[in-house]
C-alpha cells in the first residue's frame, strides 16, 4: 500500500481516526489475513491491476478492431467471448454480448438490480451506473436520461436497452462516426470512450481547426 | 528548477482517470473490492452468489440510493457472505471493528 490514513491513536490509545466503515474494512482484512484465505499481497495486486492496467481501452480497442476489420466484427456479434478471447482478453466466467448501433437503432446498457458491468472491458462503473435513479429510470424513459447525458437521439430511432446480469454482460458497439475515413486503429481508439460503449454517448470526430 | 515543476505537470497529466473518474474514491474501497476478488482463490463462490448478496444491499438501500454508497452495501454484503459460509461470524467483524476504532488496534490505510 502506498496510501496513508493518518489515524491519530493519541497517547492515551483511544479513539482513532478511522470511520466506522474503515475500520470494518481493517478488521475483515486482518482476520481474513490471519485465516489464511486471502493475502494483503494479492488485495494490493488486484487494486493496481484495476486501477492502473484495466480500463475503459481494452474495449476501445475491440471496438476500434471491429470497425475496421469485418471478420472481427462478424465474430465479435456472433459471440463476443470468444472474440475477445482471441485477443487474449480474458473475461473470467462472463459471457459478453456486444449489441450493435444501426441507423435507427441505438443501444444502451443497464443492471437493474445491481452493477453488472463488463468490466473486463472497460474498467469498473461510474457511480451513475450503480445509481438506483439510472438503474430505474433508463429502463422506463431511456431517451430522457439520454438526453441528460447531452445525447439527444432522434424521435424515429429506436432506442433498446440491455439488462446486463450475473453472467452475461453486455457492450455497445457505436456507430463509427463519419469523418474518421483510413485513420488507423489506434487513432480510432481515442475517440471511443466509456460512455460511448455504455450507450449514453456517441464516439465523436474532433472538429479540425481551420 | 523549471524542469521539476514541468515533470510534475506531466506526472500529474498521466494518472489514469478513467475517462475522468477515478475507479476507487478511498483506499478502503479498493481493499473491500480486493477481498472479495482475491478470496475465490481460498474460497470459490461464484459472482452470481456474491452478486446476489449484493443485490439484495442494493435493494434495502433503495430508491435513495446515488451510488456513492456502494461500496459500503459492497462490504455488508460480503460480511454476510463469508458469515454464512461459516468463515468470519459476525461477532468477531464485530469485536475487531471496535479495537480499529477504539485504537486498541492500529494500522494505516
Amino acid at each position: 500500500m502506498t496510501e496513508h490514513h493518518h489515524h491519530g491513536a493519541g497517547e492515551h490509545g483511544h479513539h482513532s481516526e478511522l470511520s466506522e466503515i474503515e475500520a470494518r474494512v481493517l478488521a475483515l482484512e486482518s482476520l481474513l489475513t490471519e485465516k489464511g484465505l486471502i493475502t494483503s499481497q494479492a488485495v494490493d495486486d488486484l487494486v493496481y491491476r484495476y486501477e492502473h492496467d484495466i480500463g475503459p481501452l481494452t474495449g476501445a480497442r475491440v471496438v476500434a478492431k471491429a470497425w475496421i476489420d469485418p471478420d472481427f466484427r462478424r465474430r465479435l456479434l456472433e459471440d463476443g467471448t470468444a472474440a475477445i478471447a482471441q485477443l487474449g482478453i480474458q473475461s473470467s466466467d462472463l459471457k459478453l454480448a456486444v449489441v450493435q448501433d444501426q441507423p435507427g437503432l441505438h443501444n444502451v446498457i443497464v443492471c437493474t438490480l445491481c452493477s453488472c458491468y463488463p468490466w473486463f472491458l472497460i474498467g469498473l462503473p461510474p457511480t451513475w451506473y450503480k445509481s438506483a435513479p439510472y438503474r430505474a429510470r433508463v429502463v422506463i424513459e431511456p431517451r430522457e436520461v439520454l438526453g441528460e447525458f447531452g445525447l439527444e437521439i432522434p424521435e424515429t430511432t429506436a432506442i433498446r436497452v440491455w439488462d446486463s446480469s450475473a453472467d452475461l454482460r453486455y457492450l455497445v458497439l457505436p456507430e463509427r462516426p463519419a469523418g474518421s475515413e483510413g485513420w488507423s486503429e489506434e487513432e480510432l481508439a481515442a475517440i471511443v470512450t466509456r460512455d460511448c460503449m455504455i450507450g449514453t454517448a456517441l464516439p465523436k470526430v474532433p472538429e479540425a481547426v481551420s | 528548477m523549471t524542469a521539476a515543476i514541468d515533470s510534475e505537470v506531466i506526472a500529474e497529466s498521466t494518472i489514469p482517470r478513467k475517462n475522468g473518474e477515478l475507479v476507487f474514491n478511498a483506499p478502503w474501497e479498493g481493499r473491500a473490492f480486493g477481498m472479495a476478488v482475491a478470496l475465490r482463490q481460498a474460497e470459490p463462490y461464484s459472482w452470481t452468489e456474491f452478486r446476489e448478496y449484493l443485490a439484495r444491499e442494493i435493494a434495502a438501500a433503495g430508491p435513495a440510493d446515488d451510488g456513492t454508497h456502494y461500496y459500503e452495501l459492497w462490504v455488508a454484503a460480503f460480511e454476510h457472505l463469508l458469515s454464512d459460509r461459516g468463515l468470519v461470524a459476525p461477532e468477531e467483524t464485530q469485536r475487531r471493528t471496535h479495537e480499529y476504532l477504539d485504537g486498541i488496534r492500529e494500522e494505516v490505510f
